[in-house]
């Protein structure tokens, strides 16, 4: 048996100097644990920012359709006065359910990206760095929030020169930033979790579908929730959809919103998703 | 922990994983000492992907059945993942992004700071040649491109364990000969360890110290390339089925160990059993 070769480390950082890659050789200082999550949560971020950049597709065709709700059924509405606003107009209450309703298109369907990424060998990859799971869905919660959030800018721009009356009160644009982001980061938590069940596109696909059209229908996003039936009064109730509007509506319009209840019942839907999606990425890694 | 941990990069002590019924991994033992290149080799479906994912943290294993340099990949998975640079199997690059913003987020992702980020990230960009091509979309990349920008990614962080499977399948022969020449020029730099698995035996012969041959999950023949031509040499010649002077090559170890599934350390009934019914259903 020989000696294993131990090459010295010192040794070889002065040929690695001069190859021109000395930074190769000294591993980088770990971070403190408290401070692995937001570098992580800004790296996942970053990556969406980038990608954005390269290809706006989906950034224009993801317009088309609040628009359309915007233009078509709002000022049609507005014109019907079928819907008790408490005296504002239809398309200005209307405004702040679209833009909650695209964030949510946005992020229900972010866990086909995972399973894409899983399929790609991307994730695996990402697993083998010294990032905690729930650190990684955390991450790309906010990522998907982070996307979201340009969405969101798209539509108000949409809505302002529908000549909806949104407010320019710096707070609580910022407000409407973290309402946005937090929705976005429960939503996609609920698709990866399905995404960690179901293991499969088109599965997701599907079942994205099939959840879209209940959440959005049985919030506030079109109506009061007074106009509604009983029994859809306690689905809105607990629909986080229904308190992201609700904020929104508050932030942008003035109306009077419950603000404290519906960061609550946000920020607590994204911690449950980020615990729910963090348990079961492991099933995405086998 | 066995005595001398910091001489050893990885040590696999019994390590079994299966998939439901299957056995992928089955009792394997092995040792990677630190700075040599070792291959792991064996058929499809000999287990070599399993295993190397089992050490890289990504599937569970037991406490106590593989260690990193000193580090049991059960308890203390941060550090172990700290160490590893690893290239799955499969290309797998982001094609949304450019080549330095691939190797950028792993560069975030394993804590550089920011003042040397962009530094680190082109250095390693320029240790597989890929400085000219960094900034197009890795979409536009050729099958040995993103190879190399897989490289750069696993180098960023200064591993001192890199894990390639399969590095160069795919890959036309020149690109082939480009990425271990690239690994070679980096090792010899940093002196780190490798580990990897190749289904090209000139490869293994060629840039390996020593190669493990693996069937059925678990190791059949382990040594220097040369050791186990050698061996398989003067076996033949024992038996009188090989001339004296002709040296078998690596493949025809690998046809050995392959071929019959049994050596002298493993020859098991069970293994004789189920070729044989193997054979019975080929014909
Ligand atoms: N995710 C999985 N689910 C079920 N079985 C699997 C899975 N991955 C591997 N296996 C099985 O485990 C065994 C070992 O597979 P593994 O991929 O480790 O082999 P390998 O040596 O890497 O083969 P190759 O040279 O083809 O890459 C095979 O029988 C394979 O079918
Ligand atoms: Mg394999």
């Amino acid at each position: 048996m020989s000696e294993a070769p131990a090459a010295p480390r010192t040794a070889s950082a002065d040929r690695a100097r001069l190859e021109g890659i000395g930074l190769l050789v000294r591993p980088p200082q770990p971070r403190a644990g408290r401070r692995v999550l937001p570098a992580r949560v800004a790296a996942m971020c970053a990556v969406e920012l980038q990608k954005l950049r390269h290809d706006r597709t989906e950034l224009y065709t993801r317009a088309v359709q609040p628009a359309l709700w915007l233009l078509i059924f709002g000022q049609t509405f507005t014109r019907i006065k079928a819907i008790p606003t408490d005296g504002i107009p239809y398309i200005d209450y209307l405004a702040p359910g679209i833009i909650a309703q695209s964030a949510m298109f946005i992020a229900i369907f972010y866990g086909i990206q995972i399973i894409w990424e899983r399929d790609a060998g991307v994730l695996n990859k990402l697993l083998v760095t010294p990032t905690p799971r729930s650190a990684l869905i955390t991450g790309k919660a906010f990522a998907a929030g982070v996307k979201s959030l340009v969405q969101a800018v798209v539509v108000i721009v949409i809505a302002a020169l529908l000549g909806v009356a949104l407010t320019w009160n710096p707070l609580k644009l910022l407000g409407v930033a973290v309402v946005v982001v937090l929705g976005s980061a429960f939503f996609s938590c609920l698709s990866m979790t399905i995404a960690g069940i179901v293991l499969s596109r088109d599965r997701l696909m599907g079942i994205g579908q099939a959840i879209t059209m209940p959440l959005f229908f049985g919030s506030n996003a079109l109506y009061p929730v007074s106009v509604m039936p009983g029994w859809l009064q306690a689905v809105s109730k607990v629909n986080p959809l229904s308190h992201q509007v609700d904020a929104l509506r508050g932030l942008l319009l003035g109306t009077p919103a419950d603000l404290p209840a519906d960061f609550a019942v946000l920020a607590v839907a994204a911690a449950l998703g980020i615990a729910a999606a963090s348990s079961l990425l492991g099933r995405l890694a086998r | 922990m066995t005595g001398d941990a910091a001489a050893e990069a990885v040590t696999c002590t019994g390590l079994a994983y299966a998939f439901g019924g299957t056995k992928a991994v089955d009792g394997l033992d092995l040792t990677v000492r630190e700075g040599e290149v070792f291959g792991l080799l064996g058929p499809n479906g000999a287990g070599k992907t399993t295993a190397i994912r089992c050490i890289t943290t990504l599937l569970p294993v037991p406490p106590g059945m593989v260690g990193v340099f000193g580090h049991d990949a059960a308890r203390d998975r941060m550090a172990v993942r700290r160490l590893l640079g690893y290239v799955p199997q499969q290309l797998s690059a982001d094609a949304g992004l450019t080549g330095r913003e691939n190797v950028d987020l792993f560069a975030r992702v394993f804590d550089v700071p920011r003042r040397e980020r962009a530094e680190r990230v082109a250095q390693a960009l320029a240790a597989v040649d890929l400085a000219d091509a960094a900034d197009r979309l890795a979409s536009t990349y050729s099958g040995g491109m993103v190879r190399r920008l897989e490289l750069a990614q696993a180098l960023v962080s200064a591993p001192r364990l890199l894990i390639l499977d399969e590095p160069t399948i795919g890959l036309d022969p020149i690109a082939r000969t480009s990425v271990w020449e690239h690994i070679e020029a980096v090792r010899a730099a940093t002196g780190m360890t490798v580990l990897v698995t190749t289904h090209y035996m000139d490869e293994a012969d060629h840039y390996c110290d020593r190669v493990g041959l693996m069937h059925r999950g678990r190791v059949r023949a382990l040594g220097t390339p040369v050791e186990l031509r050698r061996g398989l040499g003067e076996r033949r010649r024992a038996e009188g089925t090989a001339d004296a002077d002709t040296l078998p090559t690596l493949e025809d170890v690998f046809r050995d160990v392959a071929g019959s599934g049994l050596d002298d350390e493993s020859g098991d009934f069970r293994d004789v059993r189920s070729t044989r019914r193997t054979a019975h259903r080929v014909g």
